[in-house]
């Protein structure tokens, strides 16, 4: 195990981006800064040496104008993998994403399709404030016509990656900042782990149980997947045994993992770092109830980023964020065990 | 350059079955719309935004394009659509919602869409330049032949996404023409009132491509002025801005009372209907007489009937099919 080549998310990333342009020329990458830079976030990292600057082209500061291109060359035959640098600049594109991204299918009744993977960062922690910081998980995945992926770690990463350009749809795929292992950014240990060299696909759609339990489920994605494997680990410690799903993908939900495990534990946390309402906390919660309800022995409970735009301050910052305490404390709750001060 | 007779005889062919297919969905949207206009009633629901008036801007490009150009539309799409060649019976089901539509009325009257002549739409303002440019840059990628036009109103070039992709074209090079159809108005804003600058055509100035003004709603103007640039971009020289003076003679669209409209403007825009004028011009200075002429107009507007005909006779679509082609 010592000898097996690990990799951090980034490089995962650009490993499966750079294997299927090598096999298929409709692959193609644009955005800002991911040529010469290799992506802020490090995720296309040395195609530009290989692939030249035609196929991966820096754009101009213009997300509505090379995201509406990426629909109109994905509609003609192309495979565009292009980059929203940070997720919070949707505002600025967001009807080249929903409006013609998501609905040309549709519109076309099937005529055209609209291959083409968006990759965009998420996520806070480092003190970027309310318009660098945010998932926004539930506003993309709210959106028909769109598959959502977030992978919490570089083998996922690598086989969504994969998956998401050979998919004849659009596909968001939404990596967190925390884990790209990017060092400035902090780095997340339980995201770097082994990538086999060959390409594989992770299925779009398709949960994973990261760790097995038996008294409570605890359902997240991306960073929080790591902080309920924090939490699960110290809940042990104290007799208490959690489940963590790790879900992969928003779009299409995982619903029968979810409700496979919430079955066999009865009680249900869903971590979520977007905003607490009107996103995917409740909708993992009402996944269950509205099916399941006589499986829960508790109410279930949502650990989310809190109805307020995300502060700069450190201290403030960190008290919203979800984090592997507050997952203890609500699972020894609903598991009617007592609160360790 | 003048077009060969041929193509005028195309030109006119299709400005006539553009004008017969608008003054056709005119009548039959209004019916179930009185005495009360709900735009939910009749055969043909929601909003109509007819092209009467602007089939010269439609004909003068297209007559320079072939099946594997791309055209993206906009929210007022007829005349475009059936000056690429998009399937009229189609076409046509598709604006009364029905099965056999081009996407099995999902779409509707804004939202085209015809992979066999490489037509797209888009109903939001200005967006339909991305994607343009997009299916420029991937004939461009791959080395394909082909440009793409995207069509829009005066009203876009006020439109972020108008500027972003105006230097995204130029600064790439994109086999690409830009194409304004300059109606003066913006539904009930003056053109005057919403833009800065008399001229949107000047605005390709500020990305470093050629800009022309056509004024008139002359069709051969236009075909003039087109087929150079679309020689340009077919060349690999770069996009280019036409912006064309043209008549919205109907409203924004049906329903619209038009009381922003200043006195006489609309008796004065019928007295330059481009359709007569073509044919006038056609008989005078280009050899056509007046009983080919009329043979042109039959065959237009028999199959303008025909493909209406089809749409009222296609069965509704299965009301459960709205839950498919999401996804591929």
């Amino acid at each position: 195990m010592e000898n097996e080549r690990k990799l951090t998310i980034a490089r995962a990333m650009a490993e499966a981006t750079a294997q299927e342009m090598r096999i298929d020329p409709r692959v193609f990458v644009m955005g800002e800064d991911i040529a010469d830079l290799g992506g802020v976030f490090g995720n296309t990292r040395g195609l530009a040496e290989e692939f030249g600057k035609e196929r991966v082209r820096d754009t101009p500061i213009s997300e509505t104008g090379f995201i509406g291109a990426a629909v109109g060359a994905a509609q003609d035959g192309m495979r565009p993998v292009v980059e929203l640098m940070f997720v919070d600049f949707f505002g600025v594109c967001f009807d080249a994403i929903y409006n013609l991204m998501a609905k040309n299918t549709y519109f076309s009744g099937g005529k055209f399709n609209v291959p083409m993977v968006l990759m965009t960062s998420t996520g806070g922690g480092y003190s970027d404030a309310g318009q660098h910081s945010q998932c926004l998980y539930g506003s993309f995945a709210h959106l028909p016509g769109m598959k959502v992926v977030s992978p919490s770690n570089a083998y996922d990463a690598k086989g969504l990656m994969t998956a998401a350009i050979r998919d004849p749809n659009p596909v968001i795929y939404m990596y967190h900042k925390g884990l790209q292992g990017m060092g400035w950014l902090g780095t997340e240990k339980g995201a770097i782990v082994h990538v086999p060299e060959e390409a594989y696909e992770v299925e779009i759609g398709k949960a994973k149980i990261a760790r097995e339990g038996r008294d409570v489920t605890i359902v997240s994605i991306a960073q929080g997947v790591h902080h309920g494997l924090k939490a699960a680990k110290v809940l042990a410690e104290q007799g208490i045994s959690a489940e963590v799903v790790d879900l992969r993908s928003l779009v299409p939900l995982d619903r029968d993992t979810i409700r496979a495990s919430v079955a066999k534990t009865g009680r249900l946390i869903v971590v979520d770092e977007d905003y607490h309402s009107f996103g995917v906390s409740g909708e993992i919660i009402a996944t269950v109830t509205e099916s399941n309800l006589a499986d829960l022995k508790a109410p279930p409970r949502r650990i989310a980023y809190p109805d307020v735009p995300i502060p700069f301050a450190r201290v403030m910052e960190q008290h919203c964020l979800p984090n592997a305490d507050k997952i203890v404390a609500t699972a020894r709750a609903l598991c009617q065990a007592p609160i360790l001060a | 350059m003048t077009p060969p007779k041929d193509t005028l005889a195309w030109m006119y062919e299709k400005m006539v079955a553009s004008r017969h297919f608008e003054e056709e969905i005119e009548t039959i949207y209004m019916e179930g719309k009185t005495p009360v206009f709900n735009m939910a009633n009749g055969p043909i629901p929601g909003e109509m935004h007819l092209s009467n008036g602007q089939e010269p801007v439609a004909v003068g490009v297209c007559a320079h394009l072939n099946p594997e150009d791309v055209v993206t539309a906009t929210h007022r799409p007829h005349h475009q659509a059936i000056a690429k060649g998009v399937n009229l019976k189609k076409m046509a089901a598709e604006i009364f919602g029905k099965a056999t539509g081009l996407s099995g009325g999902r779409g509707g009257h804004m939202h085209i869409f015809d992979a066999d002549v490489n037509f797209a739409c888009s109903g939001i303002i200005a967006q339909g330049m991305g994607p343009a440019a997009g299916a420029a840059l991937s004939r461009k990628l791959q080395g394909k032949p082909g440009v793409a036009i995207s069509f829009i109103g005066e009203g876009a070039a006020n439109q972020g996404a108008f500027h972003e992709t105006l230097n995204l074209a130029a600064v790439w090079k994109l086999p690409m023409v830009i194409v304004i159809e300059d109606n003066a108005w913006g539904i009930s804003v003056a053109k005057e009132t919403s833009t800065a600058i008399q001229c949107n055509a000047d605005r390709a100035a500020a990305y470093g491509i050629p800009g022309h003004y056509i004024p008139g709603n002359d069709p051969l103007k236009i075909y003039e002025v087109a087929g150079e640039a679309i020689e340009r971009a077919r060349n690999g020289e770069g996009p280019t801005l036409i912006e064309i003076e043209t008549y919205r003679l109907a409203g924004h669209f049906m329903g619209d009372a038009e009381g922003y409209r200043p006195e006489g403007e609309k008796d004065a825009l019928f007295a330059k209907d481009p359709i007569p004028n073509l044919r006038q011009l056609l008989v005078a200075e280009h050899g056509f007489a007046d009983a080919e002429l009329d043979a042109i107009e039959a065959k237009a507007r028999g199959e303008v009937d025909e493909a209406i005909a089809f749409a009222r006779q296609s069965p509704d679509p299965k009301p459960e099919d709205a839950l498919t082609a999401v996804f591929a």
